[in-house]
């Protein structure tokens, strides 16, 4: 890639809660100081960005000095937590105007950080949270699984790189996974059952 | 015939009506610059093209194409100032920003679309939308990777009795709006003839400070989980879109004292939802003519038999 190249837009991953939250590794591809930083999913790939559609169920201001949001955004698999401070004040306004529950989507970045007990917690910092509606949190959930097959399914094809690095970085079985898909869109045949 | 004659001839062709030149004579002069001083081919054609138009008295645009031209369907122009031929139907017509402009718009041949241009000075009969033609001596033209065609005063114009079936270049992009870039909602653009880039703090970059004309227009990306899409809404797009039409967005800014206001209400609106646009590709872009809301999600049974049967 020459110098003078427009750098490209980082791809917005889809992934369920219970697999974003087991994603503990980060990797750089270049030396370079301003690098992407990926998260390297257990069912192998890289994210540098993620999309997600879910219930905001709490919000809450965490922060001492400066305001500093704490949100709940739970899916059919788990809970993301998303955190916006001052340094994301459209995603923090939108975090502090929202009523919870709400259906919203989130646009932002993995952020890994370590507890005291050692253990590597992963949130996500938004570019934009918004809400939205019903049907389009339906539709990233089978979007989402869709996405998590196809990941799965390409785990053992050989040259895949990111499965071979998710071998070597986690003691994960990417079959889990796909029970959660599957769990994730039984869960929205049902809906359909009891509103039908 | 050498390469070099080939060029001589056509160029000897070309100025037949203007001067008393013959094909030798080019051959010489060409042949003078391609092996004496090691200039390339095109370069050579160029400048002895240029030393008969001064010796002709006669602009670029009055040079005839001598019927050198290659009939081109619009797919394949890949250069800059090359005369081509093209057969070619008039897809759409646009309102032209300046007075300098007679026409533009949109033709189409079955390779793809392809902008078109026509000036006043040239004195051209005007092309109806719709209708098909033939169009000797256009040239082509080359912005930021782009191309079009102009038309000038050389161009002959034949409309055709066949109508030109339009190829299909638009692509259809489906997935999560992610993001709304700068420079979207409520712009000014330049006022200058034929210019029309948008204005930065009140400043055209061609242009200097000049007193803008409002427009709507969003450049948004589309992203469906594997690939990222930037898309671009004009005006009329925008307000389809979101339902926000240029004098309310004007109304909302005078009132907000500030235009960025537009701009952030679209994209409480819009980020986050999923939507199919269609639309010709230019450079980078998806230019949005169709643009649809998903609201149905993709059929979960059968994403269920695909699992189950992994």
């Amino acid at each position: 890639m020459s110098s003078n190249e427009i750098p490209t837009r980082e791809v917005a991953r889809r992934v369920f809660a219970q697999e974003f939250n087991d994603a503990g590794y980060t990797f750089k591809e270049s030396d370079d100081e301003r690098a992407p930083v990926y998260l390297l999913l257990p069912t192998g790939e890289r994210a540098n960005r993620v999309f997600l559609v879910g219930t905001l169920t709490e919000k809450e201001d965490v922060g001492e000095d400066n305001e500093y949001w704490r949100g709940r955004i739970v899916d059919p698999t788990g809970t993301f937590f998303v955190y916006a401070g001052q340094y994301q004040p459209e995603a923090a306004s939108a975090l502090r105007d929202l009523d919870a529950p709400a259906y919203v989507a989130v646009v932002g970045k993995p952020r890994t950080y370590e507890t005291d007990d050692g253990s590597i917690n992963v949130s996500v910092r938004p570019e934009s949270i918004t809400e939205v509606d019903a049907a389009t949190r339906d539709r990233w959930v089978t979007e989402t699984a869709d996405k998590t097959l196809d990941r799965i399914a390409a785990f053992d094809d050989e040259g895949n790189e990111y499965a071979r690095m998710a071998r070597e970085h986690y003691d994960l079985d990417p079959d889990e996974y796909k029970r959660a898909a599957i769990a994730a869109l039984e869960s929205l045949e049902q809906a359909d059952e009891l509103s039908a | 015939m050498t390469d070099l004659r080939t060029h001589a001839a056509e160029i000897a062709d070309q100025f037949s009506d203007h001067l008393d030149v013959s094909a030798d004579e080019v051959e010489e002069r060409l042949e003078s610059l391609v092996t004496e001083y090691r200039v390339p081919v095109d370069e050579a054609r160029r400048s002895v093209v240029n030393s008969y138009l001064d010796e002709a008295g006669i602009e670029r645009d009055e040079l005839a194409g001598g019927g050198g031209n290659e009939q081109t369907l619009l797919n394949d122009i890949d250069e800059d100032e090359m005369w081509v031929d093209v057969r070619a139907k008039v897809v759409e017509l646009w309102e032209p920003r300046s007075e300098s402009v007679a026409q533009v718009g949109l033709l189409g041949d079955d390779s793809g679309r392809m902008k078109f241009v026509s000036f006043t000075t040239s004195e051209l009969p005007e092309l109806e939308e719709g209708k098909s033609y033939a169009l000797g001596n256009v040239v082509t033209d080359e912005y930021q990777g782009n191309f079009s065609v102009k038309l000038n005063r050389t161009t002959s114009i034949t409309e055709l009795d066949e109508e030109i079936e339009v190829g299909d270049d638009s692509t259809s992009v489906e997935g999560a709006l992610v993001d709304i870039q700068s420079g979207s909602g409520l712009i000014k653009r330049c006022p200058e003839e034929g210019c029309t880039r948008v204005l930065q703090n009140g400043r055209c970059s061609e242009h200097g400070s000049v007193d803008g004309e409002f427009d709507l227009r969003i450049k948004a990306v589309v992203d469906d989980g594997d690939e990222v899409h930037e898309v671009i809404f004009n005006r009329e797009m925008t307000e389809e879109l979101t339902g926000i039409e240029l004098d309310e967005a004007k109304q909302m800014a005078m009132d907000a004292l500030d235009t960025t206001i537009v701009e952030e209400e679209m994209r409480g609106d819009l980020v986050g939802f999923y939507y199919r646009v269609t639309g010709p590709t230019l450079g980078r872009y998806v230019l949005a003519n169709e643009v649809e809301r998903l609201r149905e999600p993709a059929d979960a049974e059968e994403l269920l038999i695909k699992a189950r049967s992994m």
